[in-house]
């Protein structure tokens, strides 16, 4: 299953959060983006083109793994769903794959994406090959530089990376860029945002094309323990890994939901990526309203995180809601824990997990009280070894 | 009739009304570029040289709408201690020589909450208020807030908006419509031309307001052309905002570039008679 069948509208507010602040220009195209989606995600051939792709070239189901010896040691079984076994090393492939299929559908022959870590640029930049599109991906100069393997793997797969030398150089940044070049190019051009983040339809697109994620963990828990987990953990940048996982999940109400976001150097300094768990008034980034590091004034604020997938001063506006309504709460790992995750779980499970993963792994060995956790393993730490050696190397 | 007199939409009107060109000459400035102060002098010498509205750029960290020079411009002036206070106070030394309509991005508008915002804006003596980021269906609450205090709520077209879109947006216009001339970004660009007029003629059956085109537009000759394509207001920025940069004097580059657009605005049988 990539998607849901029922004909519900799509999402364009998440009780306050949402909706589309952007140029004029882009309106008729966020437009056709929704009626295309809303005919895609209900139409049996595409519904069968994309799991064909997701199964024979994703890999796809990935399956649950019950990690033998971090739930030894944690006195209670903690299981992983393994995204890090999607091809490409990441849950970004399942949106990628769904939405260059989309814009081939709608006509468009040029992709754009943004990415930081680069684990969604090198999604978007795969299936561009495989489907023979133009591909550019925007990626801040400081993200070239900590995720150099990455930038690597995008051109091999002839995608063009345009880097990004404003501001912080990071995520924020390359977003920003996108946009531009989407407003830009957009009779042309789709741009495969690659999180639930931005304009209307893009989150709940985002999300539809990620449950995928939940809805196979959700059947697999029930296979394997009869049961439901008591907690489902994922890390939050933008949100997609955990909002494609909390998804199957958010009638189940004895279930937990606990996504983690960058405590970066403390959620008490200014340097964090935690919009979510730290509050205060909501704002407006790249399109949507939603959790927003900003100062009183409104410009929006850096962020930062060791690790360049969760380096975000905002957050995906069904999150936000999700927090309000207490149906998920949000916590914060700082950048010090996530870097001891990483290598307690490369030396316990033989699974070297992304930096981004490392923090929602970081909360789940620190906090027992599940008596069944599951945690979304949303992608591998292949492209950071530098960063990592090179930060203990400090 | 005095100024204080009239709401700020009267005076935008009054602005297209009785200008002397053959389009209203509507410079860009950014508050607070190179420095608060100097962005008064670059309005007083667009003043002096000729411009019937002053459209003023608050510097904003994530310009989604803006090019290069501009997002640079804001990114600069933030850098300079440029904050909402000394933007206003920038609009209100302008305000008593010319309309001045405030361009600002969203979450700017929004986080000291929108009537609050406003009610700062009304008290500087501002005409308007143009958000780059706000679609119509974002707008009502900004809207409300700025109809209730006589001040313009700009809203833009561009060359993507469908007829429909067209229509709504046109009917809501206050102050006067602006016509984005490209599907793009703010920047200068050549050979544009072609185009004015179909995107002109598009804008007006759409408003009774006036309509400014801009985006773009950045020489004398350019300004011409969008007022042979009908535009009753031509919006010059990058091109203005390039010079204040690299100027050792940026009132007086920037008001020698308004000079040089109002003469290419001049009714033709002047432009004839000289």
């Amino acid at each position: 299953m990539s998607a849901p069948t029922e004909e519900r509208p799509l999402e364009h507010r998440f009780g306050p959060y949402g909706g589309q602040f952007v140029p004029e220009t882009l309106m008729p195209a966020l437009a056709e983006l929704e009626a295309a989606w809303s005919a895609a995600r209900v139409d049996p051939g595409y519904r069968s083109e994309l799991d064909g792709l997701l199964r024979d070239f994703g890999g796809r189901p990935t399956p649950i793994y019950r990690a033998r010896r971090l739930s030894e040691r944690a006195e209670r079984p903690i299981y992983l769903k393994r995204e890090d076994l999607n091809h490409t090393g990441s849950h970004k492939l399942n949106n990628a794959l769904g939405q260059v299929l989309l814009a081939k559908r709608m006509g468009k022959s040029r992709i754009i994406a943004e990415t930081g870590a680069g684990q969604h640029g090198v999604a978007t930049a795969t299936v561009c090959a495989l489907l023979g599109m133009e591909c550019m991906v925007y990626m801040g100069v400081e993200d070239t530089r900590r995720q150099r393997p990455n930038v690597q793997r995008m051109e091999l797969l002839g995608a063009k990376v345009q880097p990004v030398d404003a501001g912080a150089k990071t995520l924020k940044e390359a977003t920003s860029a996108a946009i531009r070049d989407w407003v830009t190019n957009v009779q042309s051009t789709h741009y495969v945002i690659g999180s639930v983040v931005g304009p209307a339809p893009y989150p709940a697109l985002v999300r539809d094309l990620q449950r995928v994620i939940g809805d196979e963990a959700r059947a697999q828990m029930l296979e394997r323990e009869g049961r439901l987990p008591s907690r489902v953990i994922a890390c939050v940048g933008g949100g997609s890994n955990a909002m494609g996982i909390f998804a199957a999940f958010i009638p189940d109400e004895e279930v937990e939901l606990v996504g983690v976001e960058a405590g970066g150097e403390g959620i008490d300094t200014p340097r964090h990526g935690a919009p979510l768990t730290v509050g205060g008034r909501a704002g407006i980034l790249h399109g949507s309203r939603s959790a927003v590091m900003q100062d009183e004034e409104g410009q929006i604020v850096q962020a930062h995180s060791i690790s360049a997938g969760l380096d975000y001063p905002g957050a995906g506006p069904e999150h936000a809601h999700l927090r309000d309504s207490g149906r998920a709460r949000y916590v914060a790992v700082p950048d010090r824990d996530a870097l001891g995750a990483f290598r307690e779980v490369a030396r316990l499970e033989g699974i070297i997990p992304a930096l981004e993963t490392a923090h929602a792994l970081a909360w789940v060995m620190a906090q027992p009280g599940g008596e069944l956790d599951l945690v979304c393993l949303s992608g591998r730490g292949d492209k950071d070894l530098a960063e990592v050696l090179g930060a203990a190397g400090a | 009739m005095s100024t204080t007199a009239m709401t700020g939409v009267q005076r935008i009107a009054d602005a297209f009304a009785s200008t002397t060109k053959r389009a209203a000459l509507m410079p860009y400035v950014m508050a607070g570029f190179p420095t608060l102060a100097e962005s008064v002098r670059i309005g007083e010498a667009c003043v002096q040289a000729g411009a019937d509205v002053i459209e003023l750029g608050v510097p904003y960290s994530d310009p989604l709408a803006d090019g290069p020079v501009i997002h640079e411009a804001g990114t600069r002036a933030l850098a300079a201690g440029a904050n909402v206070a000394g933007v206003l106070e920038v609009a209100r030394a302008l305000s008593s020589s010319i309309p001045v309509v405030l361009m600002c991005y969203a979450n700017m508008v929004f986080a000291p909450g929108v009537e609050a915002f406003v009610e700062r804006l009304a008290r500087t003596g501002a005409c308007g208020l143009i958000v780059p980021d706000l679609p119509l269906g974002e707008a009502p609450e900004v809207l409300a807030a700025c109809e209730s205090r006589g001040l313009a709520l700009v809203p833009l077209v561009a060359p993507t908006t469908t007829p429909e879109r067209m229509a709504a947006i046109g009917a809501q216009a206050r102050g006067f419509l602006y016509a984005v001339s490209v599907v793009g970004i703010t920047g200068e660009r050549s050979g544009l031309a072609e185009r004015f007029a179909e995107v002109v003629a598009k804008a007006r059956a759409s408003t009774q307001a006036p309509v400014a085109l801009g985006f773009g537009i950045a020489t004398p000759e350019q300004a011409r052309q969008a007022a042979d394509a009908g535009a009753d207001g031509v919006i010059v920025g990058t091109r203005l905002v390039r010079a204040a940069a690299e100027a050792e004097d940026p009132a007086g580059a920037v008001g020698a570039l308004v000079g040089e657009l109002a003469a290419a605005l001049a009714p033709t049988d002047q432009r004839s008679a000289s």
